[in-house]
C-alpha cells in the first residue's frame, strides 16, 4: 500500500497551494471505490461498526435538536454532516489514546468513553458533566476556539517523556486554524516530535464566514508545511478517507515520527448552535443541497448494502437503539442532584482559602433549604 | 547555610524540586542551554537532562498550553515566562484554561502548575518588561498569587508552590534578583502560601507591601523613626491570593492606622482589595481613612521618567505623616 501521508507532502511545494495533492476520497458520492488503497484493512465487523456509530450520531443529533429547542438541553452544536470526519477519525484511535475536543465534537467524546448523561449534564451547564470517568482519557468539549491544539502539544509530549506509545487527538475548525494557538499547538509538536494528530474539520463556515474570508491558503492542510510536519487533505464525507488518513497518522505518532495534520473537508447542515444561528443569513439552500449529496451516512450505506453487509433492520436497529440511549441519558441526567453554589466553591481549589469558605457559607443556607 | 542572592535561592528551590521529583519539569524560552536571561535555571540542564530542563518555541501561549497539556498526563510543570509583560499572550492558557480545569471537570482534573516570572521596575527596560500585573491575576477565580520580598521567603514560597496542586503565579521582581544577600539553608524548607510575615514591629501605622514595595517600606519606617520618632510595622504580604487579611487585622487592631504601599497603578488591584477586606474585617479599628501610596493610573513608563514614577520612600513617609494627621 503506497503512503498516502509522506515526506513529499511536505516537500513537494513549490506554490502555496498544496492541492496538487489531491483531495483523498476512498469512496465517491455514490459509494463506488475509487481509491482501493483507502479502504480501511480491518474486519467486518469494524466496518459495520463505523455505519453504526454514523447512524447513532445522526440520530442523537436529530433527537439533541428537537430536546434543545424544548429546553431539555442547554449548549448544543449540531453535528449531522460531519459524522465521517468525526467518527473515522476517533475511531482510529485505542482507547488509552487522549483526546482533546472542540465544542462540537460530542459524537469523539462519547464514543472515547464520556457517558452520555454526562453530555446532556454538560449541555445543561451541571459541573458533573465534565468529571470525565477514571478509566476514560479525554478533557470535555474545549469551548474557546484551538485551545486544545497547544493543549495537545503538551499531552503528546507527556506521552513521550513517559515513552508509553500513546497518542493524542484533537479537533478544531476552518475557523480554528486562524488562531494563534493552532499555529503554535503544531509548531510546538513539531519541534518535540510530539504523538499528537491534529485534526481540522473544514466545515466551510466558522459560524457565518466562509473559508475563503478566513485564509488566503489554497487548503488549511498545507499550513502544516510551516510547522514540518505533514499535511493532508481527505474528503470528510467519507469515513474510509478520514479513518485510513488518520489511521495511519496514529500509526506514525506511535511509532516516534511525530504530528500530523488533516484536514476534512465536511460541511455542516443544521445551524452553528441552537443559540440563535440562522444559516439562510449567509448560505444559500442551493450550497446545502451540494453537501447533503455527498452525505457521509448515504455513501458507507450504498457501499455496505452493495456487500450485503448491511440491512434495513440494521439500520432500525441502530436507530432504536440510539433513541434508547439518548433516553436513558436524559432519565440519568435528570436525577442527578442539582448543581450548587457551595459545591461550585469546592471545585475552585485543592485546600478552599478562608476568604472562599466564608463566602460559601453565605450561599449555605439558601441551597440547604 | 549560605549568604544567597533571591536568584540564587530561586535557582536553589528549582534544584531541589527537580530531585525530588521526577515529575518535575522547567521549561521555557531561554532556560535549557543558556540557563534563563536571569540564570534562575543555571546548571539546571546540565544536571538533570533536556528532558526535565528544556528550551521551548518562543509563543508563550504555547508554553502554558504545553504546561497544560504536560499536567494532564500527570506531570508538574513549571514553565517560565520570560518577562511578565509577555504574559497577556499567555491569558487564556492561564486563566482560561489551567485556572478552570479543577472546577470543569469537577475535580476530575487539576493543573499543578507554577508560573515563573520576573517583573518590576527600577532596572531600565524597554517597555512590556517592568509591569506589575499582579491584579490581572487577583481578579480571576482558580489562580494564587505569590510575590517574594527576600532570598529566604523566594525559595521556601517556591518550594510550597511548587508542592501546591492548584494553579500558583510566582512573580519575582527582578531589582530583588541580586541586590539583598541572605542567610539561606541549602537544604529543603517551605514558607506557607497564604501567610504573611510581620518584618517589623511597630505601634502608630501599619505598612502593607509586596515585593520590591516591602524594601521601600523598610526604608521608609527607618526614616520616619529617625526624623519623627513613630514606629510604623511593616507586613509582607507575601501571597496576594489568598490573602492573610488576619495578620492585616491583628496588625490594625493594634496600630489603628494603615497604609499600602503598592508598585502597581493606584486603581483596582491588591490595594485596593487590601483596603476592601479590611474595610470588611476592621473597619471599627481604624482612626483614619486607609491610604495608597502607589504610582498614577499610566502604563509604566520608559526609563527615563520610572525612578520618579516609582514609589520612594520619601514619598511612603509622606504617606505616614499624612495617615497620622487625620
Amino acid at each position: 500500500m503506497k503512503p498516502f501521508i509522506n515526506e513529499v507532502t511536505k516537500m513537494s511545494i513549490v506554490s502555496a497551494d498544496i492541492r496538487q495533492t489531491p483531495l483523498l476520497q476512498a469512496l465517491d458520492e455514490t459509494g463506488k471505490v475509487v481509491d482501493t488503497t483507502l479502504i480501511p484493512d480491518i474486519s467486518d465487523s469494524e466496518i459495520r461498526q463505523l455505519m453504526h456509530k454514523m447512524v447513532f450520531t445522526r440520530i442523537l443529533d436529530e433527537r439533541a435538536l428537537r430536546l434543545a429547542r424544548q429546553g431539555r438541553l442547554g449548549f448544543y452544536a449540531p453535528v449531522a454532516g460531519q459524522e465521517a470526519s468525526m467518527i473515522g477519525s476517533e475511531a482510529a484511535t485505542r482507547p488509552d489514546d487522549f483526546l482533546l475536543p472542540g465544542y462540537r465534537d460530542v459524537p469523539q467524546a462519547v464514543f472515547h468513553g464520556w457517558p452520555l448523561y454526562q453530555w446532556v449534564l454538560f449541555s445543561r451547564g451541571h459541573q458533573k458533566g465534565g468529571e470525565i470517568p477514571e478509566d476514560a482519557r479525554l478533557i470535555p468539549p474545549q469551548i474557546i476556539i484551538g485551545a486544545q491544539y497547544v493543549q495537545a502539544a503538551g499531552i503528546g509530549l507527556g506521552m513521550k517523556l513517559k515513552g508509553d506509545n500513546r497518542v493524542a487527538l484533537t479537533y478544531t475548525g476552518d475557523g480554528g486554524s486562524s488562531e494563534g494557538d493552532f499555529y503554535e499547538g503544531i509548531n510546538f509538536a513539531g519541534a518535540f516530535q510530539a504523538p499528537v494528530v491534529f485534526v481540522v474539520q473544514n466545515n466551510q463556515f466558522a459560524i457565518s464566514v466562509p473559508v475563503s474570508k478566513q485564509t488566503a491558503a489554497g487548503t488549511l492542510a498545507q499550513k502544516a508545511v510551516a510547522a514540518g510536519i505533514p499535511g493532508v487533505q481527505v474528503d470528510g464525507m467519507d469515513v474510509f478517507a478520514v479513518y485510513s488518513a488518520t489511521k495511519e497518522a496514529v500509526d506514525r505518532a506511535r511509532a516516534g515520527h511525530g504530528p500530523t495534520l488533516i484536514e476534512t473537508v465536511t460541511f455542516r447542515y443544521g445551524p452553528h448552535t441552537m443559540s440563535g444561528d440562522d444559516p439562510t443569513r449567509y448560505r444559500t439552500k442551493a450550497i446545502e443541497a451540494q453537501w447533503e449529496r455527498r452525505d457521509p451516512l448515504i455513501r458507507l450505506r450504498n457501499y455496505l448494502q452493495n456487500l450485503g453487509m448491511w440491512s434495513d433492520s440494521d439500520e432500525e436497529q441502530t436507530i432504536e437503539e440510539a433513541k434508547q440511549a439518548l433516553a436513558d441519558a436524559l432519565k440519568k441526567a435528570d436525577a442527578v442532584p442539582a448543581m450548587t453554589v457551595a459545591g461550585l466553591v469546592d471545585s475552585m481549589f485543592e485546600t478552599i482559602p478562608d476568604t472562599l469558605l466564608r463566602q460559601k457559607q453565605e450561599y449555605l443556607p439558601k441551597e440547604e433549604q | 547555610m549560605a549568604q544567597m542572592t533571591m536568584i540564587r535561592a530561586i535557582t536553589n528551590a528549582l534544584d531541589i524540586a527537580l530531585a525530588a521529583d521526577n515529575k518535575v519539569l522547567v521549561f521555557g524560552e531561554d532556560v535549557g542551554r543558556n540557563g534563563g536571561v536571569f540564570r534562575a535555571t543555571e546548571g539546571l540542564q546540565a544536571k538533570y537532562g533536556e528532558t526535565r530542563v528544556f528550551d521551548t518555541p518562543l509563543a508563550e501561549s504555547g508554553i502554558i498550553g504545553l504546561a497544560n497539556g504536560l499536567a494532564l498526563e500527570g506531570f508538574r510543570p513549571v514553565p517560565e515566562i520570560q518577562f511578565l509583560g509577555f504574559i497577556f499572550e499567555a491569558m487564556d492558557q492561564i486563566l482560561g484554561q489551567a485556572a478552570r480545569m479543577r472546577y470543569r471537570t469537577n475535580g476530575r482534573f487539576h493543573i499543578p502548575m507554577v508560573v515563573r516570572s520576573p517583573f518590576g521596575g527600577g532596572v531600565k527596560t524597554p517597555e512590556l518588561h517592568s509591569d506589575s500585573l499582579e491584579g490581572l491575576f487577583l481578579q480571576s477565580p482558580g489562580v494564587k498569587v505569590v510575590i517574594p520580598s527576600n532570598p529566604y521567603d523566594a525559595k521556601g514560597l517556591l518550594l510550597s508552590a511548587i508542592a501546591d496542586n492548584d494553579v500558583v503565579v510566582f512573580l519575582e521582581h527582578m531589582r530583588l534578583y541580586r541586590s539583598v544577600k541572605q542567610e539561606v539553608p541549602e537544604e529543603t524548607y517551605t514558607v506557607p502560601l497564604g501567610k504573611a510575615s510581620v518584618l517589623r514591629q511597630g505601634s502608630d501605622v501599619t505598612v502593607i507591601a509586596y515585593g520590591y514595595m516591602v524594601q521601600t517600606a523598610l526604608r521608609a519606617a527607618h526614616q520616619w523613626q529617625e526624623q519623627h520618632g513613630l514606629s510604623a510595622e511593616v507586613i509582607d504580604l507575601r501571597t496576594l491570593y489568598p490573602m492573610d487579611i488576619e495578620t492585616i487585622v491583628s496588625s490594625i487592631k493594634k496600630t489603628h492606622r494603615a497604609i499600602i504601599v503598592q508598585e502597581a497603578q493606584k486603581s483596582a488591584g491588591g490595594a485596593a482589595e487590601i483596603i476592601a477586606q479590611i474595610n470588611e474585617n476592621a473597619i471599627y479599628h481604624l482612626e483614619a481613612p486607609v491610604l495608597r501610596i502607589a504610582p498614577p493610573d499610566t502604563v509604566y513608563p520608559f526609563g527615563v521618567v520610572e525612578d520618579d514614577w516609582l514609589p520612594s520612600p520619601e514619598l511612603v513617609v509622606t504617606g505616614l505623616q499624612k495617615v497620622m494627621s487625620l
